[in-house]
C-alpha cells in the first residue's frame, strides 16, 4: 500500500502542463542583478565593489552569520554597482549589478559532463565544499544546506529523506531534473547520506510521476550505492511539507516547535541533492537552477522548463519564454498554493526561484467572505491537525493565550484551510499574522 | 406547631451568626490592602479603557498614578487631556505640569493622483496582512497601504478613509491622541504631534526613505531629501536623515518658510488662516515669529 501523511491534506488538480518540456538553457542577458538575500537567515555581505572584474563562480558576497550563505557571480564581467534594488515583493534589497562580458569561469570548476561517482571520504571537506559553494535548500525555504547536514551534538540522523514529491500544482522543475539528472541526484544523496553517518536514504516521489519513479529507481539500481531506495507516495497536498514527508516516509511525528532532527530525520529537496553533487564532485557553486514557465493561458509551445542563472531579471525570462500572455492577471513565483504573487517583474531570479506561473483573472478571483458555519472542512483539511476556524476567531480578537494553547505556532502555511473553506474566509492570512505574533511571544519568553 | 417555628428561627439565627463570624474571619484574613485613592482616581478618569496611556486600562492607570505620585510626569491620560490630569492631581493632592495636547498626523500624501498604482491588490483587506505580503500596490514601499487598519483601531471614530485620495483623514475634534492608530499602522506613517498654537501645524507628509529620484518616480509628492527645507529653517527644527526630512514639533515656530521652499510640496501646513487679501496675511506669521525669537534668545 502506498504511504502518505496521516491527517488532513487536499487534492487540488495537479495541472502539470509543462511536464514534457525538456530543460532548456536560458541565454545569458547583457546585465544581471544578483541579490545578497537568496537564502533564509542574514543577508550576505558583498565583497566586491563597483569596477571590479568578476568571473563566473567567483564569490561576490560572504555569509553574515551562522545561518547565511555565500553568493557567487553567475556571469563574468564588470561590477557596475552595489546597491538597493526592489525584489519581487517590492522591498529594497542589496543587489550586485554586473555587466556581462564573455563567459570566463573561475578556476577549479569542472565544466565537463562526466559523471563522478566516487565520493570523497573526508566528511569535513565535503561540508566545507557545500558551504563554500553556497548550497541552500531548494525546496522553497532556501535554508543553508550545510547547517541542516550538521545535526547538533547528541542527535543522530536515522533517515535522509529526499523530497521529490513536488506536490505544488503546475511546477515541473523537480520532475524534469529527476528525469534528466537522476544519476547526479542519487550521487548527491549518497554524499549527504555519508556526511550524516551512513543512515539510509529514501527518495519520496508522488504516484502521479511514474516516469520519475522509473528513472530514479533505474539510477539507484545502476549506481548501486547501498541503503538508497525510492518510495512511491500517494498523491496528496502538502506531501512535500517537511513534517508531512517525515510522517509519510517514517511514520514519525515532529513535536510542536520541534525540528525534524528531533525524530532523526533530515529532509532535502531533490534539487538540493543535485546542487550538492555539483558542489562536491564538480566544485560548481550554486548559480543555476531550473524554473518552470507555465499557466493554463499559455499554449503548449510556450510552456518551458528553463535552466537559469541567478540574477536574471524575471521580465527577461518572461520575454525569452515568449512574453507575458494577455490573459495573465497574476504572475506567481513558486506554485499556486504557497508561492508569492510577483509585484515587480523587474525583480531577478534567485537560487530558490522555481516558477513563473501565469494565472488568469478567473483563477485568482477571491469569493465574497461570508460567516463561518462551522462545517469543519478546514479542520479536516489541516495537515497539522489544527482548527483554523477557531484560530481565526481567536486571532481576530487578539487572544494570544488561546492561540498558543491551540498551537497556532505549528501552522505550516500550506493554505489547505483557505482552499477548502466554502465561506471564503481568509483563514490563512489571519492565522499567519497571529502565528508570527505568538512565535515572537514564545521567543521573547525564552530570552527572559 | 409553635415549637417547630421556634426551632426553625433559633437554628437559622444560630446558623446565620456562625456564618457571619466565618465570613468576617475570612474577609479579615484574605483582605487585599488597596489604596482607597485608586478608586477615587478611577472615578475622575474618562473610562474609555483605550490603553492610550500605556497601561492596560483606566483602573491600571489609576493604580499607576497612585504608585508614581507625587511625581506624575510619566502619567498622562491622552483622552482626559490636561483637564483630566488636573483632576487626578487634585484627588492625589499633587501638582502636575500641563502637557501640550497632541493629535494624530498622517504622514503620507500618496493620493491616487500623486502616486500611480503599479499593481492591484486582491488579497485580504488589512494593512498588516498586505504589509507582510509585499511593499504595496504602488512604487512607494513606505507609503499608506490604504486598507484602513487605523480606522478599525480608532475607538473614537476619529479616522476615516477618504475615497477620493485613498488616504485616512483624522478628525482633529474627535482625536484624543491615544496612539492606537500609531500602533496599528504597519508602515509607521501616523505620528502623534503637538496640536500647536491654534491647531496650526507644519509637518513633512512623507516617510519615503528611498533616494530622491526613486521616491519622486513613485510619488509626485514624495520627500526627496533635498535638504532645502533644513537650510531655510531659522530654528534648526528640520533634520534630514535617510533621504527624508523631519520637522521637530518642539522646535518649529510655524514660520512656514520650509513650505514655500519644498519642491515637491511634501511639507504641509494645516489650519493656518486662509490668506486672501495681502495686508491680512502679514499679522498671521508675525506673532508666530515674535515669541519665537524671544524663546531662542532665552535658550541662548
Amino acid at each position: 500500500m502506498m504511504k502518505t501523511f496521516s491527517i488532513g491534506g487536499i487534492h487540488p488538480s495537479d495541472s502539470k502542463i509543462s511536464k514534457d518540456c525538456k530543460i532548456e538553457v536560458l541565454p545569458v542577458p547583457s546585465k544581471v542583478f544578483i541579490s545578497v538575500a537568496q537564502h533564509l537567515g542574514a543577508p550576505a555581505t558583498p565583497v566586491v565593489k563597483a569596477g571590479d572584474q568578476v568571473k563566473v563562480g567567483q564569490i561576490i558576497a560572504e555569509p553574515a552569520g551562522f545561518i547565511s550563505a555565500y553568493v557567487h557571480s553567475s556571469v563574468s564581467g564588470t561590477v557596475k554597482s552595489v546597491g538597493p534594488r526592489k525584489d519581487l515583493a517590492g522591498n529594497n534589497v542589496t543587489h550586485i549589478e554586473i555587466d556581462v562580458e564573455g563567459d570566463e569561469w573561475a578556476e577549479g570548476i569542472d565544466l565537463t559532463d562526466t559523471l563522478v561517482t566516487e565520493i570523497p571520504s573526508d566528511n569535513k571537506a565535503i561540508l566545507e565544499k557545500i558551504k563554500m559553494n553556497g548550497v541552500v535548500g531548494l525546496g522553497g525555504a532556501t535554508f543553508p544546506a550545510h547547517v541542516k547536514l550538521c545535526p547538533p551534538p547528541g542527535k543522530k540522523a536515522d533517515c535522509l529523506i529526499l523530497n521529490g514529491a513536488e506536490c505544488e500544482p503546475y511546477l515541473t522543475s523537480d520532475y524534469r531534473i529527476m528525469l534528466e539528472r537522476s544519476k547526479e541526484i542519487v550521487i548527491g544523496a549518497a554524499i549527504m547520506k555519508q556526511v550524516l553517518g551512513g543512515c539510509p536514504a529514501v527518495i519520496g516521489i508522488e504516484e502521479n510521476k511514474p516516469e520519475a519513479i522509473k528513472a530514479m529507481s533505474a539510477a539507484v539500481a545502476e549506481l548501486g550505492y547501498p541503503g538508497i531506495s525510492v518510495m512511491t507516495l500517494k498523491k496528496k497536498y502538502p506531501q512535500g511539507g517537511e513534517k508531512q514527508l517525515i510522517d509519510a516516509v517514517m511514520g514519525r511525528q515532529v513535536k510542536s516547535m520541534g525540528l525534524p532532527i528531533d525524530v532523526g530525520a533530515v529532509v532535502q529537496n531533490v534539487a538540493t541533492s543535485l546542487a550538492v553533487y555539483e558542489a562536491v564532485q564538480k566544485n560548481m557553486p550554486l548559480i543555476t537552477n531550473v524554473l518552470t514557465v507555465t499557466g493554463d493561458c499559455l499554449p503548449m509551445d510556450k510552456q518551458h522548463n528553463y535552466k537559469f542563472r541567478i540574477g536574471m531579471p524575471l521580465s527577461y525570462v518572461a520575454e525569452v519564454a515568449g512574453g507575458v500572455p494577455k490573459e495573465a492577471a497574476k504572475i506567481i513565483s513558486g506554485g499556486p498554493m504557497m508561492g508569492k504573487a510577483i509585484a515587480n517583474l523587474d525583480a531577478t531570479t534567485v537560487k530558490g526561484s522555481s516558477s513563473l506561473l501565469y494565472l488568469t483573472a478567473e483563477q485568482t478571483v477571491r469569493g465574497v467572505e461570508s460567516a463561518c458555519i462551522r462545517c469543519g472542512k478546514c479542520a479536516e483539511a489541516c495537515p497539522m491537525g489544527l482548527e483554523p476556524f477557531l484560530l481565526q476567531k481567536y486571532a481576530r480578537n487578539n487572544m494570544m493565550d488561546e492561540l498558543e494553547e491551540n498551537a497556532v505556532q505549528d501552522c505550516i502555511e500550506c493554505g489547505c484551510c483557505l482552499y477548502s473553506c466554502p465561506a471564503n474566509i481568509p483563514l490563512l492570512d489571519i492565522i499567519r499574522l497571529a502565528k508570527g505574533d505568538v512565535i515572537r511571544i514564545i521567543r521573547g519568553r525564552g530570552q527572559k | 406547631m409553635t415549637t417547630t417555628i421556634i426551632w426553625t428561627i433559633a437554628i437559622l439565627t444560630v446558623l446565620g451568626a456562625l456564618l457571619a463570624v466565618v465570613l468576617y474571619i475570612v474577609a479579615e484574613k484574605f483582605k487585599v490592602e488597596e489604596d482607597p485613592r485608586i478608586d477615587e482616581v478611577e472615578k475622575v478618569l474618562p473610562g474609555a479603557n483605550c490603553g492610550g496611556c500605556g497601561q492596560a486600562g483606566c483602573r491600571a492607570f489609576a493604580q499607576f498614578c497612585v504608585e508614581s505620585s507625587p511625581n506624575l510626569d510619566k502619567c498622562f491620560c491622552p483622552v482626559g487631556g490636561n483637564d483630566g490630569m488636573q483632576k487626578v492631581a487634585a484627588v492625589l493632592g499633587v501638582e502636575v505640569a500641563a502637557k501640550e495636547p497632541q493629535v494624530a498626523v498622517v504622514r503620507c500624501n500618496g493620493t491616487c493622483e500623486n502616486r500611480p498604482r503599479t499593481n492591484e491588490y486582491g488579497g485580504y483587506q488589512s494593512c498588516r496582512v498586505k504589509a507582510t505580503l509585499y511593499s504595496g500596490d504602488t512604487g512607494c514601499s513606505f507609503g499608506c497601504l490604504g486598507c484602513g487598519d487605523c480606522v478599525a483601531a480608532c475607538q473614537f471614530g476619529a479616522i476615516s478613509m477618504d475615497p477620493a485620495t485613498g488616504l485616512p483623514v483624522v478628525d482633529e475634534e474627535k482625536c484624543t491622541a491615544c496612539g492606537a492608530c500609531v500602533k496599528a499602522c504597519p508602515k509607521n506613517i501616523i505620528e502623534l504631534r503637538n496640536k500647536g498654537r491654534r491647531n496650526m501645524r507644519v509637518f513633512v507628509s512623507c516617510v519615503n526613505k528611498d533616494k530622491g529620484a526613486v521616491a519622486r518616480k513613485a510619488c509626485k509628492a514624495a520627500c526627496i531629501g533635498c535638504s532645502k527645507c533644513a537650510k531655510v529653517c531659522p530654528f534648526e527644527a528640520i533634520t534630514v536623515e535617510n533621504n527624508v526630512a523631519y520637522i521637530d514639533f518642539t522646535k518649529c515656530k510655524l514660520c512656514k518658510k520650509c513650505v514655500a521652499e519644498c519642491p515637491t510640496g511634501a511639507i504641509h501646513a494645516v489650519n493656518f488662516p486662509v490668506v486672501k487679501p495681502k495686508p491680512e496675511a502679514a499679522p498671521a506669521p508675525k506673532p508666530a515669529e515674535a515669541p519665537a525669537a524671544e524663546t531662542v534668545k532665552k535658550e541662548e
